[in-house]
């Protein structure tokens, strides 16, 4: 049944009827999907990948080791939703690839989709001393990229501190990062959404 | 080519240069090295007042010519000049809408609204005469008679509304590019939602570079109303969170350290963290 699902999907010649395959295949809820919607990211159909985005999120878990496997290293728009994916799956094994990317990928739109992905993973899913290493390395390299001269990506390093200042022990040094930033950051629109992560 | 400030590349593979050497450049006897150095000052905003003044010496450089009788450096300079925002610079860019060459003309166009040269506006108005009958191709040519985005674009963010009723016939002119500058433009001068509107359509249009524009312009006149219009466009993402934060921008106080937030600026942040 999925088999034939994913042929429709290697057979689809236009993209209209790439989008039925991926919806189709996607609506199936079967980890034996999961290679192919991935490689749907590749396609440049932006509808076929949102529908095969939200597949994989859907399958969660199940999708993390692939998704982390098959990152694609020469499409950045694929590694977008690769990352994208993760980010909504939350799943903390993802934390390295996420910290590798927003601090060294070159795409600004892989590197924000990775920034806003680490102030969210699902920290309780680790073990104690695991999830104190993680929530160290995460708030450094969101520190390190609300630096960035790219306002997009400090922008996106405001999001991600936001989410990460729920936790209690990371609350302070956000704070005084977010001050900085506040007196300082050289763009409005930066500093209006430093302004509303300060007031939640 | 995507313009630089969207580009999805953030590497800069540039010769490195220190602004001293770009500076020296300038006045090298390599010609390359001086078109070079003009693109890496404004590109990295070395705002000196000595650099200015070399800019504005070069936009009148005779050495550097293309086959076509273009001036390269001339226009290098021409576009620095704008990312320095120094407004010594706007006579000097005012003269340039004269030069023979058609991309000198559109790069002063295009920085004349960067430095928001008010005292431009007659000038800009020359090249609209004989309006959208004009304003054609030029034989073998990529371009028109005139650099009408940019003439159009200039008039609406120097609020020159004396052009108005010249604007206005350019919303048919047959390049859908060129009806998205008029309608931009007539938007800045009117404030009429209409126009605003015209920009919003053209997010529907099935050609994505004519999309990007629209996008840009939407951003450039921060039209409210087209916040969820932007986000749901079919285009990079990189282009819709640009032209979220000119209408971001347009919502927030000009005075910088009292910032309130309003619910409509909320909005529209909270559409552009759905697009990281």
């Amino acid at each position: 049944m999925t088999e034939e699902l994913i042929r429709a999907v290697t057979l689809a010649d236009t993209p209209a009827r790439m989008v039925d395959a991926v919806q189709n295949l996607a609506a199936a809820r079967d980890a034996a999907a999961i290679p192919t919607l991935i490689a749907v990211f590749g396609y440049n159909n932006p509808a076929a990948a949102a529908i095969a985005a939200a597949g994989l999120i859907e399958l969660g878990e199940v999708a993390v080791p692939q998704l982390l496997e098959q990152i694609d290293d020469y499409n950045y728009g694929a590694r977008a939703y690769s990352i994208r994916t993760l980010a909504a799956i939350a799943d903390p094994r993802a934390l390295d690839v996420l910290i590798t990317i927003a601090a060294t990928d070159f795409a600004p739109t892989v590197r924000r989709a990775a920034a806003k992905g680490l102030g969210n993973l699902h920290w309780h899913q680790l073990s104690v001393p695991d999830s104190q290493t993680a929530l160290t390395r995460a708030l450094s390299t969101l520190l390190s990229i609300s630096q960035d001269s790219d306002w997009s990506i400090r922008y996106a390093a405001v999001v991600g501190l936001q989410a990460l200042a729920k936790i209690p022990e990371l609350r302070h040094p956000i704070r005084a990062r977010l001050e900085e930033m506040l007196a300082s950051d050289p763009e409005k629109a930066v500093r209006s959404r430093v302004y509303l992560a300060h007031s939640q | 080519m995507i313009e630089p400030s969207t580009a999805e590349y953030s590497a800069d593979n540039a010769p490195q240069l220190t602004p001293e050497q770009a500076i020296a450049n300038l006045q090298s006897s390599d010609l390359s090295l001086r078109y070079y150095a003009a693109w890496w000052l404004g590109r990295f905003r070395v705002n000196q007042p000595e650099v200015v003044d070399a800019l504005i010496a070069a936009l009148e450089d005779e050495a550097d010519r293309t086959e076509l009788g273009g001036y390269p450096l001339r226009r290098n300079a021409a576009r620095a000049l704008g990312k320095l925002g120094d407004g010594k610079a706007v006579p000097s860019l005012i003269k340039c809408l004269e030069c023979a060459d058609f991309y000198v003309r559109e790069a002063a166009a295009e920085s004349l609204l960067m430095l928001r040269a008010k005292t431009a506006a007659s000038a800009l108005i020359q090249l609209l005469d004989g309006g959208v009958a004009a304003a054609v191709q030029v034989p073998g040519r990529p371009h028109l008679i005139q650099p009408y985005e940019a003439v159009l674009e200039a008039l609406g963010a120097i609020k020159a509304t004396e052009a108005i009723s010249l604007i206005q016939p350019f919303l048919e002119h047959p390049i859908p590019r060129v009806q998205c500058a008029a309608a931009r433009a007539m938007y800045q001068l009117t404030q009429d939602s209409a126009y605003g509107e015209r920009l919003v359509k053209v997010l529907d249009s099935s050609d994505l570079k004519l999309r990007r524009v629209a996008l840009g312009d939407l951003g450039a006149i921060g039209y409210l109303a087209a916040a969820e219009a932007i986000a749901s466009a079919k285009a990079e993402n990189s282009f819709k969170l640009i032209a979220l934060k000119g209408l971001l921008e347009h919502q927030l106080p000009e005075e910088l350290d009292n910032l309130h937030v309003s619910d409509d600026a909320i909005r529209v942040m909270n559409l552009m963290d759905s697009l990281l």
